[in-house]
């Protein structure tokens, strides 16, 4: 067997990796705090945020009022932007030095690429892209993965290293309220960083803070049968205040961007309505709305898997529906619906 | 310490690229009796971005000339896939099997296949899909840079390398963008699915690849590795429990009629959720 870094007795706490990108907290980020919170209350252990970045003290705020008893900052000009290694030798530093008993990241981008790198710096295991987290009768934490498009669900543990690491999709656990009045302990640590530490250099960086399918309320999603058709489901998105999520077809035929993919490879998403047109509905996919309230599905298909996973059902091609659905809707609406 | 002992500019680029054949996974069905996924219907493929990762190093050795490797682990069948990477265009093939390697997980992946780049040497660039389609975890490709300790590159769609100045460009994909990155060589980048289009084999390649070309194959004793740390003695994970995924309970109600009359239907049913907030 691989050695663990520091055995079971020795661990404690329940850890939560924050990303930042520019100052600015990662949804998945404050899901997970909740989430730890609930577990750390389970089994009595006291939750860790784990703060690193440049200029981001204001987040420890947050993250006390989200369930963290205490936030770690590490703040470092190298840490400006995320590159691999100065965060891995940072968080690596840190868990050698308090030996937590878990480790929970968001499988974002950034978050998926930390966790591989330091699940082996640490020799311990790591769960990827859980849609669930328990702790089983032992205490330890029991991380829930699809397999196959959600065919399967298996559980996973690591039940003698440490710490036990998972990363979590965002939008599978719901944003907590903040508790403006609790309290938690906030620490700075020193960072020792030189350049050499940071072998990769961000040459530039172009992100928007645009529309985000894992948090809207409502989900207009399109898939082959719109035919590329994006407006007129952006004209039904915009009037119900929805937002405009995809198929992977859909996708990959270049109809629309890769930020909108509903689905295994793409975003889990929880709206409280999602209307689905012209999606099959293979496994892939419906694992990325079977959190939703409601389902509404239109396909041409009748045997289409879609309906299955549906609570309102209409056989018939999307470019039917679609323009009668936005007058109605506007029908609706303007007869005094609010 | 990282075995890129390294190509100098003159000898161009030498790219391993790791690659994996997975269950087509639209074929895999689970058994409701036994609880567990029967792959013996399912025929295999070459793992998507893993195609996309040997279409880049094939670019890149296009360039600036070179030499693309490719480095698998799995059973004896693989070599029939590793035949077909080499058809389209790779220079050379190794092959870990061993029944020591199986039932590892993604610690003990890395730990093997940077055994494997290691016997091989002499490397510049690793390449990889961003994650398998069957395990879909995305850890094996950092695992693999932190034991070989060099940099990584995850999520990449474009990638250029500067080999007079040792260093590679790269365009990773993030939520709402993007960035471009620098990193000095050696490193190891994973490539999203879809970042490029693979080529098809090439017909002259065909006889060579199938028949004449060495696949080397390694079995654990071959590369001196220790069995602890292979497989599932090396895996700090266990499959505690496998169920079939509950779904989700849904009316399933049809709404029928023209167009107009099903859409007046569907705004009496979702009221609730489309009024102005």
């Amino acid at each position: 067997m691989t050695a663990p870094l520091y055995p079971p007795d020795q661990a404690s706490g329940l850890w939560v990796y924050l990303e930042q990108q520019d100052g600015v907290l990662e949804p998945v980020s404050v899901e997970l705090l909740g989430k730890a919170r609930q577990l750390a209350d389970q089994s009595g252990q006291a939750v860790t945020a784990v703060l690193a970045g440049y200029e981001i003290g204001h987040l420890s705020a947050p993250a006390v009022a989200h369930g963290a008893d205490e936030v770690l900052v590490a703040e470092h000009r190298l840490l400006r932007q995320y590159t691999t290694a100065p965060y891995a030798k940072v968080v690596a530093a840190l868990i050698e030095e308090r030996k937590p008993n878990m480790l929970l990241l968001g499988a974002t981008a950034n978050g998926r690429d930390l966790a591989g790198r330091l699940a082996v710096r640490l020799r311990t295991g790591l769960t990827a892209d859980c849609t669930d987290l328990a702790l089983n009768e032992d205490g330890l934490l029991v991380g829930m993965v699809t397999g196959f498009g959600n065919g399967i669900l298996a559980g996973i543990l690591c039940p003698q290293h440490r710490p036990q690491m998972a990363t979590v999709r965002p939008g599978v656990f719901a944003r907590s309220q903040p508790g403006e009045w609790r309290s938690g302990r906030i620490k700075r640590v020193p960072v020792t960083l030189a350049e050499a530490d940071a072998p990769v250099r961000v040459l530039r960086q172009v992100t928007s803070r645009g529309g985000d399918i894992t948090a809207a309320e409502r989900l207009v999603i399109g898939g082959r049968g719109v035919h590329g058709d994006f407006d007129t489901l952006r004209e039904l998105a915009a009037l119900i205040e929805a937002e405009v999520g995809a198929s992977r077809v859909a996708v990959d035929e270049g109809w629309i961007d890769r930020e909108a993919m509903v689905g295994q490879t793409g975003y889990v998403t929880r709206p409280k309505l999602a209307i689905v047109c012209g999606v099959s509905g293979a496994m892939q996919f419906t694992v990325g709305i079977q959190d939703a309230e409601t389902v509404v599905a239109i396909n041409s298909d009748p045997e289409a898997p879609i309906f299955d996973a549906a609570d309102y059902c209409i056989v018939d091609d999307v470019s039917e529906v679609l323009p009668p659905l936005i007058e109605a809707i506007r029908r609706e609406r303007g007869n005094g619906g609010g | 310490m990282s075995g890129g002992t390294g190509a100098d500019s003159m000898r161009g680029l030498h790219t391993i690229v790791c690659m994996k054949a997975v269950p087509k996974s639209e074929e895999v069905t689970v058994n409701e009796e036994t609880r567990t996924l029967d792959r013996s219907k399912a025929r295999s493929e070459i793992n998507g971005p893993d195609l996309n990762a040997l279409e880049a190093a094939l670019q890149l050795k296009e360039a600036h000339g070179g030499r693309v490797s490719l480095l698998s682990m799995g059973p004896p069948l693989f070599e029939r896939y590793l035949r077909l990477g080499l058809a389209m265009g790779a220079d050379d093939a190794y092959l870990m099997s061993d029944r020591a390697f199986g039932g590892a997980d993604t610690l003990a992946t890395s730990c093997a296949l940077a055994a494997g780049i290691r016997a091989i040497g002499g490397f510049d660039l690793i390449l990889c899909g961003e994650e398998s389609s069957d395990g879909a975890t995305a850890q094996v490709p950092p695992g693999i840079a932190e034991w070989l300790d060099v940099p990584q590159i995850t999520y990449a769609t474009h990638i250029q390398s500067l080999p007079r100045k040792r260093l590679v460009h790269a365009r990773r994909e993030l939520r709402g963008g993007y960035e471009v990155v620098e990193a000095p060589l050696p490193c190891v980048a994973s490539i999203k699915l879809g970042a490029n289009e693979p080529r098809f084999f090439d017909f002259d390649r065909w006889d060579w690849a199938m028949e004449e070309a060495p696949v080397v194959v390694w079995t654990a004793a071959s590369l001196e590795l220790d069995e602890q740390s292979l497989g599932q003695p090396g895996s700090p994970t266990i499959v505690a429990s496998v169920d079939i995924a509950p779904s989700a309970e849904r009316r399933r109600e049809f709404i029928g009629g023209t167009p107009e009359e099903e859409a007046e239907q569907l705004v009496q049913m979702i009221r609730a959720w489309i009024r102005p907030s």
